[in-house]
């Protein structure tokens, strides 16, 4: 573990990489301690009977998740996903292929699950679920950010994101839990938030933020929590309380707020977009995460629920809330229905933070003087959550146009990436899907080649010096890794810092 | 008259087994739920968007074609050519044959060499893309050696050593009516056949199952109305009175 991580060579032909067997076999993160387990209500590992706990899960998923049953049975082996991966181009291991890193599970299913499996195991690539190959699942499926590119290449739909929740589930089914993940999902329950940061901090940060921004722009912007009965309950990553240049875009929500003249809160008890319950595949915790949100909307009486800039919590907000708890229209249950009297559904439920400055813009509520974004030029970096997983607007593609929208209103110099590496075809940064863990760095060094690539590409050709993304996530992995590709760690930044820069607060 | 018998015992066999293990397996893909809504963008917000993007993706590949074009063209050239040469043997099951199945007998005729070629090219690819050939199983070789076999023996039948048509199709006529009518005595007859029948038996076991599978792909029959419509599988509200 002693070796120095450096950021592998630029492709000199844009093809795939020759396949390096075992390169990224011991890369391994973290294991969640029995406290982490226990916490969650999750099992502890080194039971004598994990193996049949795993196989009892997956035989259970199995009959819950048509995705997984399909996706076990439909792969042809045809390789179209097999260059697609950013963990593959980046290290070359042939288990980072999204085909490959499915087999290790195929290989399992076929054997206890199918016909051929248990009579001819040799002649399908079947195998036992021995020790051996739990371990290789854990190392695998931790190397997968659940983006998604290879689904939108597969002539199936086959979608590897699926199958790596599945496998996280079935190992913390056999208690073999990520630390990263599960620690962070025990911090939303006990305090709130990812990061759990309590209350006082963050009336502590929000107000230093107001004293900030006063200094700055010498306007009184607020940053309310727990404002009962305000129009809008603002729900963004914990990563905007506190992280650099996360905070720059949490300021830009104020100060859209604040020239609307909408009122809005934060909440202290539901201070968190991001939810790991979906990367570990947890339906339940998943759930339960989401319910914090719920609760806070229905305590302080919010009439719109806004999320702010976080790629994979868009996805659950925009894709998965309506149906874990009712945020969205057309519930006919019970359930739903008491959340949906007290919204108002002339606005979008939930809605992104993008979606609404977009409409203020458009509107005329909200103007801006792009000339004060003129040091910057800019390319838009579609977040893969967003782009792969959500939508955005009443249009098709809105989650690529709206926030490129915004980007154009506010400043004058904007470059597109190369083609294949933006909108549904964008490569993640390298850190999602609960792998933003220091553990991971090499990983996600060489996780992010193909866009530092397309990054450096438009860097030569136009001078950017900015990439604009919607995601904490994104956020905090470009920090890191850009100075492994000798660019500046401040070349990142969020859609509204770039707003924040450039709206007009005086005259409303 | 052996033969004849043996044939006659493998197609009702292999036929009852395709068609048992099929209906099994798409009940099975029909019954387990989608607790949530995971539509692969570009997704398409109206069920009929869905049903467009469904028919281009099984008659187009357009999917594959965004991956990787020398396997879309292998791909295309051996389905298109299957789908015609099928088409061709409607002429064994049906009396009087169809008028468009006769207008197509030649086409299907070539089809037969472009599904041979696709299907070399296909495998070519095992042998030469080390990322393809890292993945390929005995059994995907094994596959393609079975689909080449079955297509040569038929090619073989037809411009080389010559068999009986009409002795062969009152054999099938014969089964579809429950009576046994002798088949030709020609051992590319009996390779042709008994390959077939060995295809329809491991087709409900086998990845040949990618056929029914893409209409049960959530990431691609979903329709993206998230939003606007909750979308409840039965055990995901089960939960919900739970609360």
């Amino acid at each position: 573990m002693a070796t120095e991580i450096k950021a592998p060579p630029y492709r000199v032909f844009n093809i795939a990489p020759a396949v390096v067997p075992g390169a990224m076999a011991d890369v391994k993160t973290f294991v969640a301690s029995d406290k982490i387990q226990e916490n969650l209500g999750f099992p502890v590992f080194e039971t004598p009977d994990w193996h049949d706990k795993a196989i009892g899960k997956m035989g259970e998923l199995l009959g819950k998740y048509r995705s997984l049953k399909v996706y076990m049975d439909a792969c042809v082996h045809c390789g179209a996903c097999s260059d697609k991966c950013h963990y593959f181009i980046g290290t070359g291991d042939p288990k980072n292929m999204p085909v490959a890193r499915q087999d290790l599970m195929r290989s399992v299913y076929r054997r206890y699950f199918t016909l051929p499996g248990k009579l001819f195991p040799w002649l399908v690539g079947a195998r036992d679920l021995t020790r051996e190959v739990l371990d290789e699942w854990y190392n695998y499926y931790h190397q997968c950010s659940e983006c998604r590119r290879c689904s939108v290449f597969c002539p199936y739909g086959i979608d590897t994101a699926e199958i790596t929740m599945a496998a996280r589930e079935i190992l913390d089914s056999a208690g073999y839990g990520q630390k990263y993940s599960n620690e962070i999902i025990g911090k939303v329950h006990a305090i709130g938030n990812n990061l759990g940061l309590p209350k006082p901090a963050l009336i502590d940060t929000l107000e230093g933020l107001e004293e900030d921004t006063k200094e700055d722009t010498g306007f009184d912007i607020r940053f309310p929590l727990d404002v009962k009965g305000a129009e809008v309950l603002l729900i963004t990553p914990s990563a905007d309380f506190f992280a650099e240049p996360h905070i720059d875009s949490l300021i830009g929500y104020a100060k859209v707020f604040h020239a609307a003249g909408i009122s809005w809160t934060l909440s202290s008890m539901s201070s968190e977009a991001g939810n790991f319950g979906m990367f570990i595949g947890n339906y339940e915790q998943m759930r339960k995460i989401a319910l914090r949100i719920r609760q806070a909307a229905l305590e302080l009486g919010v009439k719109r629920i806004v999320v702010g800039e976080c790629g994979h919590a868009w996805r659950v907000a925009y894709s998965f809330w309506n149906t874990l708890i009712g945020v969205g229209d057309g519930g006919k249950d019970p359930y739903a229905i008491e959340l949906q009297k007290q919204l108002d559904h002339r606005y979008k439920q939930p809605m992104h933070i993008c979606e609404l400055t977009w409409d203020l813009a458009e509107k005329k509520i909200i103007t801006f003087d792009k000339e004060a974004n003129d040091k910057h030029i800019i390319t838009f970096h579609d977040s893969c959550n967003v782009a792969r997983g959500s939508g955005m607007g009443d249009t098709f593609g809105g989650q690529f146009e709206i926030p490129r929208n915004i980007v154009k209103a506010v400043a004058n110099h904007f470059h597109e990436m190369p083609e294949g590496t933006t909108h549904e075809q964008t490569f993640c940064c390298g850190g999602g899907g609960g792998l933003l863990t220091d553990d991971l760095l090499d990983l996600r060094v060489k996780g992010s080649l193909p866009r530092m690539e397309a990054l450096q590409h438009v860097v030569d050709a136009h001078g950017v010096n900015f990439m604009a993304c919607i995601c904490a996530i994104c956020k905090a992995q470009f920090t890191k890794v850009l100075p492994y590709y000798g660019f500046d760690r401040r070349l990142i930044g969020g859609v509204h810092q770039l707003v924040s820069n450039a709206i007009k607060l005086g005259d409303k | 008259m052996t033969m004849t018998i043996m044939f006659a015992v493998l197609f009702y066999f292999a036929a009852g087994l395709f068609a048992v293990g099929l209906i099994y397996r798409i009940a099975t893909y029909a019954r387990t739920p989608a607790p949530l809504k995971i539509p692969t963008t570009p997704a398409p917000r109206t069920r009929f968007g869905v049903v467009m993007l469904m028919a281009r993706e099984v008659f187009f590949f357009e999917s594959l074609f965004k991956a990787t074009i020398w396997t879309w063209i292998f791909s295309a050239m051996f389905h298109a050519g299957l789908a015609l040469v099928l088409l061709r043997h409607l002429r064994y099951f049906i009396d009087p044959v169809w008028s468009w199945v006769s207008f197509i007998q030649p086409f299907g005729l070539y089809a037969g060499f472009m599904m041979v070629a696709g299907l070399m090219g296909l495998w070519a690819r095992r042998f030469f893309v080390d990322r393809v050939r890292y993945i390929s199983t005995p059994s995907d070789h094994l596959m393609l050696a079975l689909l080449i076999t079955i297509g040569i023996s038929g090619l073989v039948m037809k411009f080389i050593t010559h068999t009986d048509v009409v002795a062969i199709k009152d054999f099938f006529m014969g089964l579809m009516s429950f009576s046994i009518n002798t088949l030709p005595s020609d051992w590319m007859i009996y390779l042709h056949l008994s390959l077939i029948a060995l295809l329809m038996i491991i087709f409900p076991f086998s990845k040949l199952l990618h056929a029914p599978g893409v209409f049960f792909s959530p990431t691609r029959n979903q329709v993206e109305n998230s939003r606007d419509k909750r979308h409840l599988s039965a055990w995901a509200s089960k939960l919900d009175s739970g609360k």
